[in-house]
């Protein structure tokens, strides 16, 4: 007991890094709670994220991968550090940037012309692909529509769509996206509180859609959301200067996933490594493998991938036009009556 | 249903998104049912009317108050006997142990298992044949003085209410076991106080503090079973419980063993436990509690601290915003699969009457598929995956490093997880039972 007083006090006292023990430590580090230097906390960063690279067999040599980039902090790190570890340990692919319009007034607008910018400083090709082209109506369209509750539904399967659209224009053979690992503790978390079985045994795999077109994968998977951008002053993104775009999406306070954050948040401050334990049990949770998973065929409305005769993108977009349609209808009847009182 | 509740929204992948111009019909149809004819009767018996709010108190939900007692209290007797019957987690053979703790749900627990007992001396009496005997029933109270020494003279207030509780519950008569926790280790009374606080105290993380008091309970209360001839130990966990334990494990990075914990039987332990509450949840037991006059005895302990306590506060945020979360909840947590252990094992012997052997088998459905064998932590008795370790030099150590390991993982870190070798220390001062002798050696 005595022992480990002590050398809690020389840390306290001297604040050297406890990698290199020559430089200055200049942040606890969020994962382990080591106090680290700059250098040593970049060193160790990017070296986790090549290991996971490397374990998990991400990359080929010679595939044409797509950044899912949104110009927030997660997708500039991705982007960065992807070309980086690119260049550094020769990966060999051809990396691009992909970019989401969708529609959000004071919030997409400003993060794409973040876009624009990482494309000139890191030199990666830039697709944007808008929900307005693909699917007609904007997000600021949708919420005036339905409201605030049900939003991120909609944004989210539209995403997911446009994505795999672009991806197919950009004729790539991945698609990277930058969830990390607190996003991937609250989908486990939100699966379980809104019981879907099916969606809890595939949202732990690193990679999804390996049997479709175009398989996506998540390097980010076990690096903390602090590591990459704290509220403070260390962070990844923030030592480094990367050009990010910080706000969040305007419609996102009423998301039902605010919950598991919450929790998630208080969670890391008790114990930091519940994130990755959350991770751990998603993963070694026991699915039976014959439980009732739903079979792949093709939508008849526009021809994606689905598992229902309409792709939920469709099913969504007809229940918005009927709704549209009875607005209308409704407009319409009032301004009948109106002209009839006249 | 699990949920009870006539709100409760099938919450399958397929519906899980609710569309806007779905949601005000649905919301719409419900009120409007509630409000025109059958607003004062009950929705079951239509005869009676529900639960007033102002006996159910603060807290009832909405669905409770559909209900009159009479169809209130036969909806949870129900579940009860239901979940009982369809694990025969008590035949007639057999003599069941009641963990009491005077909370509201063991209360209730007692109390249904007594009408159970009653109802069967009564045809016992009734009939001729006398062929099937009465099973036999017992009371235990952990006595945990030892872990909060301000609170002894509460404790033993609460003990002579529950004396008073357990002797009204006549005929048959029923035994109450009172065992004070640490007397897991030797019946010594000082020795074992010593031991406790010293194997509490290495434990510095306050999660794992209160999870290693939850192990030591149950060690306990298997120790009380098996030392009076019970063959069944039943505890009065309720949806609620479980739901918090579901999050919980998750959170703690246990999601392998947490199909083990939440099923209505578990029968890895020498005693098997059983969970006939499984399916009401705290709020109709409280109100049970309430409608019935049950004397409950609050004890004294401190609230849950750490990740427990944020979990607990995390769920009961989620009831407010949806009464059906927790029913929710443990239904997904159902779906995981469970062990071989999670079934009452089949009775080869002889002397219990063959009806008894026919009913067993018809309810055990699933054929017993190959008796896998799992390991179990030494400490906390979950079963491990276990992944494939360095060979150790030294030929005895490699066994118990093999479980160890993993159990650093799950159990040790969980107890003090700043000072990894102290773990050490921590096992040294586990009761002797779970572990062999070369543990020590490490």
């Amino acid at each position: 007991m005595e022992e480990v007083a002590d050398t809690k006090a020389r840390k306290g006292g001297a604040r050297l890094c406890s990698l290199c023990d020559q430089r200055r430590a200049a942040l606890k580090r969020p994962k382990t709670l080591e106090q680290i230097c700059r250098e040593c906390f970049y060193k160790v960063f990017e070296e986790e994220i090549h290991q996971v690279i490397v374990e998990n067999q991400l990359f080929k040599p010679g595939e044409r991968v797509a950044i899912g980039a949104s110009g927030g902090k997660d997708s500039t790190v991705l982007a960065y550090v992807l070309s980086e570890l690119n260049r550094r340990h020769n990966y060999g692919l051809d990396l691009f940037l992909l970019s989401v319009d969708e529609g959000i007034t004071g919030y997409r607008d400003d993060s794409l012309e973040t876009v624009k910018r990482n494309e000139i400083q890191y030199g990666l090709p830039l697709k944007i692909v808008s929900y307005k082209d693909l699917y007609g109506w904007t997000m600021d369209e949708i919420v005036k529509m339905i409201g605030l509750k049900n939003n991120c539904t909609f944004c989210g399967v539209f995403r997911r769509q446009a994505l795999d659209r672009g991806a197919a224009l950009l004729k790539v053979d991945k698609v990277a996206t930058g969830h990390n690992a607190d996003d991937i503790a609250e989908t486990v978390l939100l699966n379980i509180l809104r019981g879907d079985i099916a969606r809890l045994s595939r949202c732990t795999s690193i990679t999804t859609g390996e049997d479709g077109p175009i398989p996506r994968c998540k390097p980010f998977k076990y690096t903390y959301e602090k590591e990459i951008n704290l509220n403070q002053i260390c962070t990844y993104a923030y030592f480094k200067r990367l050009d990010y775009f910080s706000t969040e999406c305007i419609y996102s306070p009423n998301a039902y996933r605010g919950f598991a954050r919450e929790l998630i948040k208080d969670l890391e401050r008790i114990r930091p490594r519940a994130i990755l334990d959350i991770i751990k049990s998603g993963e070694n949770f026991r699915i039976s493998t014959n439980t009732k998973m739903p079979e792949q065929r093709t939508c008849e409305r526009c021809g994606y991938i689905s598992s229902q005769k309409w792709c939920k993108a469709c099913v969504l977009l007809e229940g918005l036009n009927r709704v549209c349609q009875s607005w209308v209808l409704g407009e319409a009847k009032a301004l009948i009556m109106m002209a009839e009182r006249k | 249903m699990a949920c009870n509740s006539s709100s409760c929204q099938s919450n399958c992948y397929k519906n899980d998104e609710e569309y806007a111009e779905d949601s005000p019909s649905l919301t719409d149809r419900k009120l409007s049912t509630s409000t025109n004819g059958q607003q004062n009767l009950c929705v079951k018996c239509k005869a009676n009317q529900p639960i007033s709010s102002a006996s159910a108190g603060a807290g009832a939900g909405a669905d409770d108050a559909h209900f009159c007692y009479g169809c209130f209290r036969r909806n949870l007797y129900g579940k009860f006997r239901l979940s009982v019957t369809s694990y025969s987690m008590i035949t007639p053979s057999d003599n069941v142990l009641v963990a009491f703790s005077g909370g509201p749900a063991s209360s209730v627990a007692l109390q249904f298992v007594h009408e159970l007992q009653h109802r069967a001396q009564k045809n016992f009496d009734a009939n001729k044949d006398r062929s099937l005997p009465v099973f036999g029933v017992g009371v235990a109270f952990i006595d945990e003085s030892a872990v909060y020494p301000d609170a002894s003279e509460k404790v033993d207030d609460a003990i002579r209410e529950m004396k008073l509780v357990v002797s009204k519950l006549t005929p048959p008569m029923k035994q109450l076991h009172v065992f004070p926790i640490e007397n897991i280790y030797t019946s010594d009374s000082i020795e074992g106080k010593d031991r406790l606080t010293k194997l509490l105290d290495a434990a510095n993380d306050a999660t794992g503090k209160e999870d290693l008091l939850l192990h030591l309970r149950m060690l306990a209360l298997q120790k009380v079973a098996s030392e009076n001839g019970y063959n069944r130990l039943i505890l009065g966990s309720c949806t609620s419980r479980i739901a918090c334990h579901v999050l919980a494990a998750t959170v703690k990075g246990q999601g392998y063993s947490l199909s083990a914990d939440i099923q209505y039987v578990d029968a890895r332990w020498d005693i098997p436990v059983v969970l006939p509450l499984r399916d009401c949840t705290a709020q109709e037991l409280n109100l049970l509690c309430r409608i019935d006059g049950l004397k409950t005895l609050q004890l004294p302990n401190s609230p849950p601290a750490g990740i427990n306590g944020l979990v607990s506060s995390f769920v009961t945020l989620l009831q407010e915003e949806n009464p059906s979360r927790e029913c929710t909840i443990v239904r997904t947590a159902g779906k995981l699969t469970p062990f071989h252990f999670n079934r009452i094992p089949e009775i080869s012997d002889c002397t219990v009457p063959l009806a008894t052997r026919r009913r067993q088998k018809r309810y055990n459905l699933k054929p017993m598929e190959s008796m896998s064998s799992e390991s179990f932590c030494p400490l906390c008795n979950s079963p491990l995956r276990i992944l494939i370790y360095r060979v150790r030099t030294n030929p005895k150590v490699a066994k118990v490093q093999d479980l160890v390991v993993p159990v650093v993982q799950v159990a040790v870190f969980r107890y003090s997880p700043r000072i990894p070798h102290q773990w050490n220390i921590s096992i040294c001062l586990y009761p002797n039972k779970w572990l062999p002798g070369e543990a020590w050696q490490l």
